[in-house]
This record gives structure tokens, sequence and C-alpha cells, in this order.
């Protein structure tokens, strides 16, 4: 029976042993850097950065795979369809036309469309190993307590840590009340009419919810009697402290996303790099 | 005792009415507790006993709205207008749902919770959470979650989460509800300890009160609609006729004298089994001991159920139940009995076919059933849930019960009258047009089991039909099952009520640590000292009795306990 949300296993190495706010900076600056700048190369210096981190991590590859499909389902999707309504996009943006393939007279294959196309298509591939990286090496308790020390209220933060607590649970839940009504005769195979199955889950779904707004009424009279909501402010227990690894992490983070700043501002002047007029 | 002092909680005449009842549920309630004092608080489901719970932790007024008159005073402090936070600090809950308290992903985080609202810094918060989870003995689990964890162990969790705080006051809700017989004598002695080493005021709610009492008490309160019936020493309770009257069990030994017309009195120290003085009991009993009473009647009847060698793991590597065998005869009412987490569920599961067999085999009337499916084999074999909420989806009763046959497609004239039949003798016929959200727990419990009788089952399996029942609601739901055994339906309970297995069951079949530990009459696993450690059962306290009065065969006494009781029937 899966147990847990997310497939967090502890390890010790640089990348786990930062603090879970550290990640979450380094994380959000690494993003807003790749997603600020059109500039092919620091994309993919930020890409390549994030897959050297992954590296270090020791993560297995298997544990992306399924996103990363995903993703790649979704680029490859995006990439046709961008071609398909807007051909010529690129060289609007870029000023200069190069072609390399005539289609039709319509869809003409340049050299800016390309570029801009698999730009486009690194951003999002480059996110990938960031997020898995953050949400795979950060304990999830931790999770919570790194985005409260990021200004998220605390009720928010303590919301999502009970959702990763009790999902769990409502699962486990759901599966036995599934197989008591199917004890009882209701189908969920494939013989059933589409319709008939989806009316089915209904009698799964009422039982689940009524029963988890029992376990509700428990959960925040528990809360209550600790003293959850006294305070303005609380502390983790889980809480890792900033040392000087975390303080370079975030540095580090900060100077990616100047960076990215000041290659759109300084070097490029807009937020596209122009390979075409040199 | 310490009456010099001041009382730590003090109810003075004190009513409560919740906002959603028509009649208030507490009376005049006039109550002190004092400072180390152990109280016990017991009453019939529904007697308003959790309702003092909830007026001693805050709940009421913070959770629970209603009309409060009259004063509780805490620390001599009039309570009016104190917030649950303020009361917090005075009071740790330790709440009978043990996974609706373990709010943490792991066990340090749970237990750190009180700490971390309060604003703790996180070197000191650990520093205190290691300290506590040693007083409770699960420093070992700290990073634990609760999947890890089994009841006793999250149990213990949420006492070391209310200790950080450094309260005055315990109070632990239904502390035995969840736990098998030698956890929840475990989870009482560790209560016993911290309350004496750290003079901390303890009070307990509960209906279990043999168990509760298998460590020091002071008081026994007892309610009962509302009001306060009796206050007073657990012996001199044993030696009043005011439990039976009100549907709470007596500890068996008690009854037991008093069946054999022993006049209990408080200096026979009847409280506890241990400090019972015999001395004039010895006689009456040895002789009642001696009268005859009928034999069990022998089932020689064919075959239902068998499990031969049957090998089951939910994953490959590790197996959950191991080479378990036993047949069920037909008619009989059989307990599968064993500590928690030993698979006792799972084999229901097996059986009802929702999870595959990896070796070994189940037999229906001698048919293999491998490659019956779920929908198959609940034509013949009802698995009824522990937690009826979970089985009911359907807002009126009649709909409820007639849910099966709808799904089979049967035509509503025979549904009409299949369920009107099912309705009649599981005694909810009167109310057949009602809503379910009506019905109490008890009754909810009747309307799965006729969802589940209208299909024409031969085979019933219940898990823990009595959970958190108090004894007449027990006994009103046992002799139901008993009614439907005698109508020829063979039962299966899984339960670790040792009560149940001793007074309902024929057999039971004891299962630890995977596999298959005795499968004998309920009086001989109960009697059997190195059995009843292995699967954390408790031994009855009749065989501690017969071992007090020297008879010459504890076993034997302990049967003709239940033999009499069978016999001149249960009392309630």
């Amino acid at each position: 029976m899966k147990t847990n949300l997310f497939d967090y296993r502890e390890r010790d190495n640089l990348i786990f042993n930062l603090s879970g706010l550290s990640k979450l900076i380094c994380f959000i600056c690494m993003s807003v850097a790749v997603m600020l700048s059109y500039d092919i190369r620091y994309i993919l210096f930020v890409t390549v950065l994030s897959l050297l981190f992954f590296r270090i991590s020791e993560l297995r590859f298997g544990q992306i795979r399924l996103m990363l499909i995903y993703v790649a389902i979704f680029l490859a999707i995006n990439f046709i369809l961008t071609f398909l309504f807007s051909p010529l996009y690129g060289t609007e943006l870029y000023g200069t036309r190069h072609d390399l393939l005539r289609i039709t007279s319509r869809y003409v294959i340049t050299q800016e469309q390309l570029l801009y196309q698999v730009t486009k298509t690194c951003k999002y591939l480059s996110m990938v190993p960031l997020g898995m990286l953050f949400l795979l090496t950060t304990n999830p308790s931790e999770f919570a307590a790194s985005l409260n020390r990021a200004f998220v209220p605390y009720k928010v933060c303590c919301v999502l840590s009970l959702t990763l607590r009790y999902f769990p649970d409502i699962i486990r839940d759901y599966h036995s009340i599934s197989l008591a009504q199917q004890s009882r005769g209701l189908d969920f195979s494939k013989k059933e009419k589409l319709f008939t199955r989806v009316k089915n889950m209904f009698n799964v779904l009422l039982p689940l919810i009524l029963s988890t707004l029992d376990r509700v009424t428990v959960v925040s009279n528990a809360m209550d009697l600790r003293g959850f909501g006294k305070e303005k402010k609380r502390t983790w227990y889980v809480a890792k402290p900033l040392v000087g690894k975390d303080i370079a992490a975030i540095a580090l983070g900060i100077a990616i996303l100047a960076g990215s700043i000041y290659m759109t501002n300084v070097v490029n002047g807009s937020r596209f790099w122009n390979p075409f007029i040199a | 005792m310490k009456r010099e002092e001041n009382p730590i909680i003090e109810f003075r005449d004190f009513g409560f009415q919740y906002f959603s009842q028509a009649e208030p549920t507490l009376y005049d309630i006039n109550l002190k507790i004092y400072p180390g004092e152990k109280i016990l608080i017991v009453g019939p489901s529904g007697s308003g006993k959790s309702t003092i719970g909830h007026c001693i932790n805050g709940l009421i007024p913070n959770s629970y709205r209603g009309e409060i008159t009259g004063t509780l005073f805490i620390n001599g402090k009039d309570t009016k207008g104190s917030s649950i936070f303020d009361r917090s600090e005075q009071v740790g809950t330790v709440l009978q749902d043990s996974d609706g308290q373990f709010v943490g992903l792991t066990a340090g985080e749970d237990i750190a919770f009180a700490l971390e609202n309060d604003r703790v810094p996180t070197d000191r918060m650990r520093e205190i959470v290691e300290k506590t989870a040693k007083i409770v003995k699960i420093d070992q689990h700290l990073k634990a979650s609760p999947f890890e964890l089994s009841g006793g162990q999250k149990q213990r969790v949420s006492f070391a989460g209310v200790m950080v705080d450094d309260v005055d006051i315990l109070l632990f809700d239904e502390p035995l509800a969840n736990l098998d017989p030698a956890t929840g004598k475990t989870a009482i002695a560790l209560i016993d300890d911290v309350w004496k080493e750290y003079h901390k005021t303890v009070v307990i709610i509960e209906h279990r009160l043999e168990d509760v009492l298998y460590r020091d008490v002071d008081r026994v309160v007892v309610v009962n609609d509302g009001r306060i019936v009796a206050d007073m020493s657990p012996d001199e309770l044993m030696a009043t006729d005011i439990l039976p009257g009100l549907g709470i069990r007596e500890p068996l030994y008690v009854t037991a004298m008093k069946y054999a017309g022993v006049k209990v009195t408080p200096e026979m120290k009847a409280g506890r089994i241990d400090t019972l003085d015999i001395t004039d009991a010895k006689e009456p009993l040895l002789a009642w001991y001696s009268q005859d009473v009928a034999p069990a009647p022998a089932n020689d009847r064919p075959t239902m159920l068998e499990a031969r060698n049957v090998t089951f793991g939910y994953t490959s590597r590790r197996t959950t139940l191991e080479d378990i065998s036993f047949t069920v005869r037909e008619g009989e009412m059989v307990s599968i009995v064993g500590t928690n987490g030993a698979g006792k569920t799972t084999l229901a599961k097996l059986i009802c076919g929702f999870e595959k067999i990896d070796q070994g085999a189940l037999y229906y009337k001698g048919e293999d059933m491998a490659d019956r499916t779920i929908k198959e084999r609940s034509r013949k074999i009802g698995y009824v849930m522990q937690n009826p909420n979970q089985m009911i989806c359907k807002p009126m009763i009649y709909d409820e019960v007639a849910l099966g046959l709808r799904y089979a497609g049967v035509d509503e004239d025979t549904i009409r009258e299949k369920v009107e039949h099912a309705l009649k003798i599981c005694g909810l016929y009167p109310f057949r047009n009602w809503p379910l959200s009506a019905l109490s727990f008890g009754q909810k419990k009747r309307v799965t089991i006729a969802s589940i009788l209208v299909m024409d089952v031969e085979l019933l399996i219940l898990d823990e039909p009595t959970a958190g029942q108090d004894y007449r609601h027990y006994t009103e739901i046992m002799e139901f099952l008993k009614s439907l055994n005698d109508r020829g339906i063979t039962i299966i309970i899984i339960t670790h009520d040792m009560h149940l297995m001793l007074e309902y069951t024929t057999r039971a079949i004891v299962l630890s640590g995977k596999r298959k530990l005795g499968d004998t009459t309920p009086v001989e696993v109960l009697t059997d000292k190195e059995l009843t450690e292995k699967a954390d059962l408790k031994v009855t306290s009749l065989y501690e009795l017969a071992l007090k009065l020297g008879a010459d065969d504890p076993t034997a006494f302990a049967d003709h306990f239940i033999r009499y009781e069978t016999e001149r029937g249960r009392a309630v």
C-alpha cells in the first residue's frame, strides 16, 4: 500500500542537508532567471547547473522519469501547435528572416522560428530537474517550515502539512469503502457502462466525505487542545538553522537571477538574444 | 487523602446543554478533584461522561456551543471567559482517536506540536521532545511516520505531546478503545507510572472498568443520565449494586462472587484483584463452582469454510500471514483474536476475495474459491466493516438496505419483501422510512448488518462489531448476532474484546506474528498464560480468582462461569 505522497528518502549529501528555506529560495531564483530570459546560452547554462545539482543529490533518474515523460509530451504538443498557429512568429521577434525549408507558402521553417521554439522548450525543460530537485530532496515536514519562513502565513503552511499527513489515510479509507461496496455487488470493472460506473463512484464518495468530515472535527479539536493558533507566529521542530552552505546557496541563487537580469538589460538589451543582427 | 488542600478542579452546581439538543446533558454536577488524585469517570454511552471531559479541557464552550449553568473552577479560578489556550496550559488531553490526534508527519513533530505553537526555539524544543519521549518510552521512534507505528505507540506519542506542556492535569478520553488487551494494560501501567512519578492529577474517562482498575485509582465517579450517581473508592463501589443497574460491566471476578452469593464488602478490597481478600468468599465460591451446569453443545455439522496453509503478503518481500489453516463449521460462532496488526483483518479480506492468496487455498463447502470474484463470493459471504459510516452511502434506511439488491437488478417487489424481512430481523422495521443520520452508532451498525443479510448470505464476517460500545449496547449487538446465529447463519468475529470472545463465541482462532498460535475454546485461550502473552491478550480475571481460591482447575472454573451465565441469561 502506498503510504507516502512524495517519494522522499533521506540521504546524506550537500543538497539534502541544505535547509529547505535555502533550497526554496534557490528554486525560485533559478526559475525566475530562466523564465525571464530568452537567451538560450544562459538557459542552457542554468540547465547544466541544475543537472549538476541533480547529480550531487544522488537522486535516481527513475524518480523523475514519469514527470519528465509528462512534460516531454506537453512540450512536444506545444512545439507543434506553436508552429501550426504562428509559423513566422520568430521572424517578427528577431526582425530578420532566414529560410531553412519551405513546406507551403504559409509554413516555412526559418532559423528565427527554430531558435525561438527551441529556446522556449529549453526554458520549460530546465524547470523539471529544478522543481523535482526541490520536492524530492526536501523533507515533507520541513517543506511547510521553509514556506513559512519564506513569508507564507503559518496556517496555510500547516494546512499543507496536514494534507501530506492525512492524504494517505483518506486513500486508505477510499480503498476500504470501495471494497466494501464491491462486496455488496457494486461493479467498477469495465463490464459496466461508463455512466453507471460514474454513478457507482458516488456511492463510494458519499461515505468517504462523511468519514473525512468526522475526522476533520477530531483533528481540529486535537489542534485546538494543543494551542494551535494561539500566537501570531510559530516555530518549527524540523526547521534547519541556516549555516554557511545555506548562505552560499542563497547567494548563488541570487547571483544566477542577477545574471539573468544583467543579460537582459545590459548584454542583450531585451529579453531576447538576437544572433541574427550581429 | 489530602483533603485540606484546595481542589484543582471543582464543578459547583454545574449544568450544560448543547444548543443542538432539547435536554441538558449535565445536571447539578458537584465534583471536587484534588491535586495529585487519580480519578476514573465511568458511565454508559450518552451518560454525559465525555461532556464532563470536554468541560475540563475547554472544548466546551470553545468547539461545542451550549448553555452553561453553575461554575467550573480550575486551580481555584472561575473558568468563565477563559480561552481554550489558557486551558491547554493546565490540562493535557489524550483523545480516544490516536490517529486523529497525530497531526505531525513524524512522531517527533507531533510531540513538538504544542511547543511549536508556543514559539519555543527549535533547539530547546528538540531537547524537551527528547526528554518527554523518554518518559513515555517512545524515544526510539521519533523519526517514524504514523504508518510505521502501532496503535499503542501512537497513543504514547499523543501522551508525550501533551506532557511537553508541563500541564498539571492529564485527561484521558477512552484510552483503551482501540488497543489490544495487552497494549491496553501497558497503557494503564504507563499512566500510573507517570502519575506516581510526576505527581500529576489524572482523570480517565473509560467504560472498561476492570481494565483501568488493574492499577490504583483513588476514586471512581459514576455518571448516569447527566448526573453523578456515585463518587467513592473502587473498593466501596464494588460493594454496591450501582454498576449492574446502569449497564456498566463489573469486573468478572466481582460478578462471579455475586453469582456465588457472596456479600462483597469494602473491607474485602475488591477494587483490584491483587488486593482482593478472598477469605470470606472462599467457601461460597467453591460451593457455587461445584454446582452442575449444562455443558456446551457439540457442533458436528459439516465444514463450511476451510483454510489450508494460506500464506499472503501485500508486497512480495514481506508476508502478512504465513501458513494459516483452520476450519469453520456451519452454524458456528468463531472469534479471530490476536495482536494488533497480526493480520486478522487481512484474513477477512482474503476470505472475501479483496486480496489474492499467494500460497495455499480457501475452500467454501469443499469448493476451492481461488477463481471466485468478490461479487460471486459476496452472495454467500458478507463482510461488515468496523465503522458503519464507511459502509453507509444512502441517506434513507430503506434504500441503504436495498442497495445490494438493486445492484443485482432484482425487481422492486422482491426487494421490498426482502428488505422488510431483513429490517424485521434486525429490529429496524419501525424505522424503515427514517434517515440514517437520526440513528445511533449501534443502530447504524444494525443497518449495515441488515444490508448484508438482505443478500441471503450464509457466512457473516464482522470486524470489531462492538468497538467503543458500552456494556448495554455491546450486549444488545451481541445478543442480536447470537439470534442471527441461532437462525443458522455462521458468524466469524474479529475482535480484541476478551469478554466478547469468552461469552459469545465457541471457538477462538489466535493469530500473532503472521501465524496461527492457537485454535481452541476461548476459556482455554484466556487461561493459558503462555498463549495470551504471545498473542498480546490478557488472562481473564476469573483465572486469577480461581488461583486465589486454589480451585483444582482454573480453566474449568472460568468455563463454569460462562456456562452458568449462559444458563441464567445475561443481565443488562
